[in-house]
């Protein structure tokens, strides 16, 4: 089956098992593999993508369901101009150590960023409900919850710029 | 070499202060490279087929059928590499994929390597294993008890003398001073019977490893371990009998532990260990979890070597339930003593670990469960008695606090327990039996640096001990529990005089400094740790050093991320190196200026001369003139154990180790006395690291420990299926849904809170972080529990139905309710 989709903005398109998982088909057909993959079975997040704006595990998604959508991944999050222009998450999970291993950041990352832009000045209570789906087996959470309301504190949260 | 007492000279302000991580932009944009995100030109899929039986006899293996299958290019079974190994020399008892026995369910018996996952799933399938059941041994209790003989499956390994029983891993039993003497004289006796259910690491990255076989000699270390020029010896036969010659094997792997899986696979795979490659890209989390060598990993080179494609095996989650090494379930008796005033007087224990299939760090485990708990409190008498029994369930292993969190959650109940007997506070009982610092256990191992009296004080302040113990209302409690750990160990796992941790530092003329780090990045920060360290010491700003990392080719040895020693020994290597460089630097640029060298300052990206701080240089000007002066500047630095400082008594070497952490928890929870939901509101953790060399890395480390241990008190349980529930030796549910770890809803607040001894040894006066913050989360939370509805938890996990069970035998017996108040007597 032919599957159509764009990737972080650009147009990918594949001949491909039907069966074939969307978090395969992106980290093997597409080979971005900043989209990782823990439990294999909606557990713990780490595939987490935007799939039209919407966090959706990857491993629980067929990449023919994906057909002419716009997905994006934590390669789309920031912009062209490298350390300079990180996502305003990524800087603070970088800033304020919300990763240790690093595993996780990317679901992280993914879940975090709809839900910001629907609720850009949670309590940390509402971040971590936002994020319970989402498995970190090194922090603890804390330093995560830390980073998240770091920049809502900065009033950073809304000038989120995913589906590059 | 390293010496003792190093004084931070923070020209730097690196040192000692919050800092990014150097991997941070990497890992948040997605660009950091794990190993199953590797693929290679033409590269093969690997699987392997495992056994559905817990213990069975291999009686045939036909292979056959699956090597036909189109697509398949090579197939192995356990004899193409019937070469026992294990982690421990002494202990060497599996093989890559089994011989003639499988010993778990999940026991590897071979091995495909096919185009895609989909052939290779379907060549096992095609693999015809004829096996003879044998008795199944689950329950350690009568593993010890089995007599008869390994041929007919009493014993799940081959005793190692006629008569022994070969379901014993290892036995010690030793004895300080006078237990029996000074138990009987002693004004309070507490005995405790407790059980510390096993857990498993659930590190979110699962293993992987590929492999890849050059015919074509050692050649040149390029990016890939891509082939070079012959080696003009290729054709030499420096390998074993047998072993292909000449050729080199490249393996990728998720380990922790580099160093050791290269000489393994050497072993193993009858590969001269000059043309062994490993590397090690970034790993998705360890917790001791990746910490030996693995099935996959001999696998790929196996397939690679035979197949001549790159082969790469990613484990499902399933098999990483499987893989296991996690914490051994413990069966645990305790009598304490102590004097009417509160002074231990006699500790005994006797201990039953239960170890699953195989040794891996088992001997290491036997040991730790007694030797790691003579300290943060005086003891005058200690004994334990420990045995590690095999089971047909996956081998246990080291998992964050290896050996010791166990006896630990034990012993801080009976410390509970002893202070309520002799109405103190459980705060001032621990200060009352604090051992101090520049000491020596009862069991002999040197205590230097010592914080814990700080921990007590900072947890106690932090929590509002004082308004809160005893004094809250019924279902809501507070408790406090203690502990130390090890920073590394002083006698590495295969014996020998070598550094335990080396790296290497170049400049060059463009100002930057190389670090070569044969270190294990897991998550915790030591690449970033070498990075501080050669910017401190070197005066460059943190973007100018490199790590070049994870490769065996191109760094120096490091033994591994595993006993808390990484920033202790790689720190102190990494200092030496720094230092021999910026003694030429500051020596060459004082000649220039003609002033001394230990008034040239290297800071900010320039060389200062102390005395008037105008007169400076950028540092790659002071670079060039020392290159100028001493030629091509590089150096090695490394770090070695004090070898003479351990007990004199066989296994008085295991648990040596240069410094100890300790530290303090205090957890707060609620009980609902109608359901037995314990919820944990706070864990505040005090730990003494020595010198937190970056704040913010501590308190990861703490805040994840606080996290991993609280997650052991209350959800978590690796349990397998005995023949009355479903079938036996199955995993109770090996997957991340029904093997519950904590989400962000189920992790209790924590409260970080660093206290620095400053270490005479360590490297700026540092010590360990990872492990040891683990330790009391578990028994504070115990304590916390009986200080809320008083009720004893001396079974894990805290679960729901347990914990309703117990609040329901002491209703019934009249004695539900908040412990009474008796300290206010005594303390
Ligand atoms: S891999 Fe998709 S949720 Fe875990
Ligand atoms: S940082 Fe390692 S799993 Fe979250």
């Amino acid at each position: 089956m032919i599957v159509s989709v764009n990737i972080n903005g650009v147009d990918r398109s594949a001949d491909v098992e039907p069966r074939l998982l969307l978090s395969d088909f992106i980290r093997h057909h597409v080979e971005l593999t900043g989209t990782h993959v823990g439990c294999e079975h909606g557990v713990c997040g780490a595939c987490t993508v935007l799939v039209d704006g919407r966090a959706v595990r990857s491993c629980l998604m067929f990449a023919v369901q994906a057909d002419s959508c716009e997905v994006t991944t934590v390669e789309g999050l920031a912009g062209e101009g490298g350390e300079a222009d990180l996502h305003p998450l990524q800087e603070a999970f970088r800033e304020k150590h919300g990763l240790q291993c690093g595993f996780c950041t990317p679901g992280m990352l993914m879940t975090l960023v709809p839900f910001l832009e629907e609720n850009p000045s949670p309590t940390e209570r509402e971040v971590r409900e936002a994020i319970s789906g989402n498995l970190c087996r090194c922090t603890g959470y804390e330093n995560i919850v830390r980073a998240v309301m770091h920049r809502v504190e900065q009033g950073l949260t809304g000038e989120a710029r995913a589906h590059g | 070499m390293t010496t003792s007492s190093r004084k931070v000279k923070s020209n730097q302000h690196l040192i000692g202060y919050p800092q990014r991580k150097i991997d941070g932009v990497e890992k948040a944009t997605g660009r950091a490279v794990y190993t199953d995100d590797l693929q290679l030109p033409g590269m093969l899929h690997g699987k392997i087929l495992r056994s559905p039986h817990p213990h069975a006899r291999i009686v045939g293996i036909d292979t056959s059928r699956a090597e036909a299958l189109p697509g398949v290019h090579a197939v192995v079974t356990g004899r193409d590499m019937p070469t026992p190994y294990g982690i421990i020399p002494w202990t060497q008892d599996e093989y890559p994929l089994a011989l003639d026995r499988v010993r778990y369910v999940g026991d590897g018996v071979a091995a495909v390597a096919a185009v895609d996952e989909d052939t290779a799933n379907r060549a096992l399938d095609l693999i015809h294993v004829e096996y003879e059941e044998l008795p199944a041994w689950l329950d350690p209790w009568k593993a010890l008890a089995a007599k008869g003989s390994y041929e007919e499956g009493h014993y799940i390994h081959s005793p190692k003398k006629d008569g022994w029983n070969g379901n014993v891993t290892k036995k010690v039993r030793l004895e300080f001073g006078e237990v029996d003497g000074l138990m009987d004289s002693s004004d309070v006796v507490v005995e405790g019977e407790y059980f510390f259910e096993g857990t498993t690491h659930a590190a979110i990255e699962p293993h992987c490893a590929i492999g890849s076989w050059e015919p074509d000699g050692v050649g040149h270390a390029g990016g890939t371990g891509g082939a070079g020029a012959r080696d003009p010896e290729g054709d030499v036969a420096l390998d074993p009998a047998g072993a292909p010659r000449g050729g080199k094997l490249t393996v990728w792997s998720s380990t922790q532990v580099p160093h050791y899986l290269h000489r393994e696979l050497s072993r193993v795979l009858g590969v001269d260990p000059a043309r062994v490659r490993v590397l090690q890209p970034l790993v998705g989390g360890g917790f001791g979890g990746k910490s030996e060598p693995f099935d996959l990993e001999f696998c790929v080179g196996a397939l690679a070597m035979k197949s001549g494609r790159p082969v790469k095996i990613l484990y499902t989650r399933e098999e990483v339930f499987y893989a296991h090494r996690g914490r051994h379930p413990f069966h645990m008796e305790y009598r304490t003593g102590c004097t009417a005033d509160g002074k231990l007087t006699s500790v005994d224990a006797k201990i039953l670990l239960d170890g699953g299939a195989y040794a891996s760090f088992g001997l290491v485990t036997t040991y730790y469960s007694g030797q790691l708990l003579c300290a943060p409190y005086e003891m005058p008498a200690y004994r334990f008695d420990s045995t590690r029994v095999y089971t047909n369930k996956p081998a246990c292993g080291p998992k964050r606090g290896h050996g010791s969190v166990q006896p630990r959650f034990a012993f801080e109940v009976q410390m509970d327990k002893l202070a309520e007997k002799v109405g103190m506070d459980p705060i001032d009982f621990r200060r009352a039996n604090f051992i101090g610092s520049d000491t020596r256990t009862v069991n002999e191992l040197r205590i230097t640096s010592n914080g814990f009296l700080e921990c007590l004080d900072a947890v106690e302040a932090a929590s509002g001990w004082r308004e809160k113990f005893r004094r809250m209302p019924f279902g809501r409690g507070i408790g406090v529990a203690g502990s130390t750990y090890i920073s590394g160990t002083n006698y590495p796992i295969y014996p020998n005089e070598m550094p335990q941790s080396a790296v290497q530092m170049q400049v060059d003329r463009s100002g930057r400094v190389a670090v070569f780090s044969g270190a294990s990045e897991i998550g915790q920060g030591c690449d970033s740790l070498v990075a501080y360290i050669a910017a401190e010491e070197l005066g460059v700003p943190l973007e100018y050093v490199r790590v070049m990392r994870g490769d065996t080719d191109f760094t120096p040895v490091d033994l591994g991320a595993y006993s808390s020693r990484v920033t202790f020994m790689l720190g102190n290597a990494a200092i030496d190196a720094a230092r021999k460089l910026r003694e030429k630097v500051q020596e060459a640029v004082a000649e220039a200026w003609e002033v001394k060298p230990g008034e040239v300052l290297l800071a900010g990206g320039r060389a200062h001369w102390a005395q008037d701080t105008q007169r400076q240089m950028h540092i790659r000007e002071a670079f060039n003139l020392a290159e100028a002066r001493f030629g091509t500047l590089g150096a090695t630095g490394w770090y070695n154990t004090p070898k003479d400082v351990h007990g004199e008594y066989r296994g008085g070497t295991i648990g040596a180790s240069p410094a100890y952490s300790f530290t303090a928890h205090v957890a707060e929870v609620e009980v609902d006395p109608e359901t037995g939901v314990v919820t944990v509101e706070k864990i505040w953790v005090a730990h003494d690291c020595g010198r937190a060399l970056n704040p913010v890395l501590v308190e990861g480390q703490m805040e994840g420990s606080a996290y991993m241990g609280c997650a052991e008190a209350i959800m978590e349980a690796h349990v397998f299926k005995d023949a009355d529930h479903g079938r036996e030796g199955l995993h109770g549910g090996p997957s991340l849904l029904a093997y519950k770890i904590p989400t962000s809803l189920d992790t209790p607040a924590l409260e970080s809170l660093i206290v620095e001894s400053i270490d005479p040894e360590g490297p700026y006066g540092a010590k360990e972080a990872g492990e040891g913050p683990l330790h009391p989360s578990i028994p504070a939370v115990a304590n916390a529990i009986y200080d809320a509805v008083g009720v004893r938890m001396d079974r894990l996990p805290f679960t729901p139905p347990r914990v309703w069970r117990s609040i329901e035998a002491a209703r019934g017996a009249g004695v539900l309710g908040k412990p009474g108040f008796a300290m206010e007597a005594g303390g």
